[in-house]
């Protein structure tokens, strides 16, 4: 008990701890849209196609400064997903074979500039792999600050565009014959996520930023039918395993921040399938064999056959 | 053989092994599967390397492909409880074992050359390095022959079960009413999968497996509607990728296996912008063809109806007619313009009249239309 106080009152925790709860907020809020418009991949093949714009951004200025790598990284990351939208758009290409197919020409392209940096004399490349894999222990306050900014707008912009949002992802035709820009919000949702996505690189990394946008949705999903309550929920399963995972991690030794807040998270959801009312999978067990031992009793011995 | 010549083999029989399994994920719709797979089966070299303490023994392979098969299974238990949609399956099994991974790397293998690196990047440029000696002789890098034993593996599989996918692949209950137990065929496809990404990240990395395994097959989806064809041409696309792939990495001394996903792109970009039917022209093409064509019936329909009406000065005016369909001036214009030129009207003092030709063909394509 006493080295969670000390461990409270730490500094680097809470820098890292509020970094990471930020995220799971966001990713929480943003992946929401995303799991409900069934693109949630698309963190996967963004956080993989945000490579190339990282060493582009660090071949073109020479910094190693987070905000430069990470304007970087959206760019190529919101042209990644330009590229899986109009391929989409104009072509009977499915939207799963499209992502993986951008996202790792994307990645490719990546490994060739890395490649090719690194062959540049006197340019101190090291470090940009790192920092697309993640490591959250590294962040520093400033980080953390523009994470927050970023955050904010974000939010604002999703309660903005709330009852757009809402229409489009549940019933994308009548919005269009309502008169909705269909497009123009599918872009604009689309650009929210990979934002999230790319300020979340830094702190998990590219692969389980995936996790970060799906799992607490998903969780989320399974305890209420409303969309604001689901939000709010994923927000809150987000954080929660922001703060827990920082907290594990800080606790034991040699235990890495990204991947202990997947793990918790994933937790999380396992739970949700499990015992959520009404759609778990344990109350519907319970209620098929209520309904079985109810037939069976108003049939006699006979056995009913299950359906 | 030179070193280079090696390369361009193992990559040529690589990208074939790898666009066969494709081609049915493309078609299935589980292309991210591939990408799941790829990143999971760190967990089973770890665990392989936990039980044997040796980083060259095959059980780091099997284990590796067990787990993908895991993987496949886990993600199928997780959609089939319709709690969840099927990307997000993948998405929660995938990155919960790969954490796994991790930890059990960072925990209790940090001391091990066991990098993450090297099972997620690979390169190619090494393989030669890595020869097959049998009875003292060299006879050329240990990687071609375990590609080619994935080749025949895969190309074995695909043609003695060929019917069989085919029926899975493009109508599943049918499959299932034949008695074909669609889940035994998914299951062999997937092991497959999982077996061909094992025995290619290897040689070209995880990552990239997907580039190799996705993008042969979507780029033959824009050309055939023939599934032999289309598993012909992923086959030829995947060995010109990793050609010219090669050559792209020698030209700028740049990764192999990175430039080889590049070419992929590149040459997957070519296609979709000209492929006949299908390529963006000619979609492009197509849609404003019809787009004219539509307009060109809608104003003779127009016509027809309002001929001889008490509006029809309004209706058929020939600068009222634009507000009445929305049209701009200069698509208006373009329309009229085409009908004049196809003498199906004239005009009259400003209002837009049917000719006797015009007239007919109105009302041919009205009956082609609305009779049965």
């Amino acid at each position: 008990m006493e080295t969670i106080f000390y461990l409270l009152k730490d500094y680097t925790f809470q820098t890292v701890a509020l970094g990471s709860a930020i995220l799971g907020l966001l990713s929480g809020v943003l992946g929401s849209f995303a799991v409900l418009r069934k693109q949630s991949l698309l963190g996967d093949g963004v956080s993989h196609a945000a490579l190339p714009g990282v060493v582009m951004a660090f071949v073109m200025t020479g910094s190693k400064n987070t905000e430069v790598l990470l304007l970087g990284a959206l760019i190529s990351g919101l042209m990644a997903t330009l590229f899986i939208i109009s391929i989409v758009k104009h072509s009977r290409i499915k939207f799963d074979s499209a992502l993986a197919l951008v996202m790792s020409v994307f990645f490719g392209l990546g490994l060739v500039l890395l490649t090719y940096v690194q062959k540049i004399p006197n340019s101190n490349q090291a470090g940009l792999k790192r920092f697309i894999f993640g490591q959250a222990s590294t962040l520093l306050q400033r980080d953390v600050y523009f994470m927050a900014i970023c955050g904010v707008i974000l939010l604002a912009l999703t309660l903005l565009f709330w009852k757009e949002f809402k229409l489009y992802i549940f019933d994308s035709e009548y919005a269009k014959s309502l008169g909705f820009p269909a497009h123009k919000l599918n872009l604009l949702l689309s650009f929210m996520i990979v934002m999230v996505i790319i300020i979340g690189l830094q702190t998990v990394g590219v692969i389980l930023m995936s996790a970060m946008l799906i799992a607490p949705s998903v969780a989320a999903r399974q305890w209420t039918n409303k969309l604001w309550i689901m939000v709010v929920l994923s927000a809150l399963f987000g954080a929660i395993s922001g703060i827990f995972g920082t907290m594990a991690s800080s606790l034991t030794a040699k235990l890495p921040t990204g991947p202990a807040i997947v793990v918790i998270i994933s937790c999380i959801v396992i739970i949700s399938v499990l015992f959520a009312p009404g759609r778990g999978i344990v109350q519907k067990i319970a209620h098929r064999n209520n309904l079985k031992q109810l037939l069976k009793s108003e049939g006699g011995d006979r056995n009913v056959p299950t359906i | 053989m030179s070193p280079q010549f090696e390369i361009q083999l193992i990559a040529v029989i690589v990208a074939v092994a790898c666009s066969l399994p494709g081609v049915f994920l493309v078609l299935r719709k589980m292309s991210m599967m591939s990408d799941s797979i790829t990143h999971t089966i760190l967990l089973g070299i770890v665990l392989g390397f936990f039980l044997t303490h040796d980083l060259s023994s095959p059980f780091l392979i099997a284990g590796a492909a067990l787990i993908g098969l895991a993987t496949v299974w886990l993600t199928e238990i997780l959609n089939r409880t319709k709690l969840l949609s099927e990307d997000a399956s993948i998405g929660i099994v995938f990155p919960l074992l790969f954490s796994i991974a991790i930890i059990l790397i960072t925990k209790y293998a940090g001391s091990v050359h066991l990098d993450t690196d090297s099972v997620l990047l690979g390169e190619l440029a090494f393989a030669p390095f890595n020869r097959m000696v049998v009875f003292g002789y060299d006879i050329g890098a240990k990687a071609i022959y375990s590609a080619m034993a994935l080749l025949v593996v895969n190309l074995a599989f695909i043609i003695t079960f060929f019917k069989e996918l085919k029926v899975v692949t493009f109508d599943p209950v049918l499959s299932a009413v034949l008695g074909f137990t669609p889940a035994l065929i998914h299951y062999g496809l997937m092991a497959l999968v999982s077996l061909t990404t094992v025995g290619a990240f290897e040689a070209v990395g995880s990552v990239l497996v997907v580039a190799f395994m996705i993008g042969p097959p979507t780029t033959a989806y824009l050309l055939t509607d023939n599934l032999k064809r289309m598993l012909f041409l992923s086959a030829l696309i995947g060995a010109v990728n990793g050609i010219s792939g090669f050559y792209l990495a020698v030209l700028f001394d740049v990764s192999i296996a990175g430039s080889m996903a590049v070419m992929t792109g590149l040459i997957f970009l070519i296609v979709f912008v000209t492929a006949p039917n299908r390529g963006l022209l000619s979609s492009l093409r197509r849609r404003s063809r019809q787009k004219l064509e539509f307009s060109k019936k809608t104003l003779l329909f127009h016509l027809y109806n309002h001929e001889g009406s008490e509006n029809e000065a309004q209706e058929a005016g020939i600068h009222t007619l634009g507000v009445h369909f929305h049209w701009d001036t200069a698509f208006t214009d373009k329309i009229v313009r085409y009908l004049l030129k196809e003498k199906y009207i004239m005009l009259d003092k400003d209002i837009i009249k049917l000719t006797e030709q015009g007239r007919s063909i109105s009302n041919a394509e009205y009956n082609a239309l609305f009779s049965d």
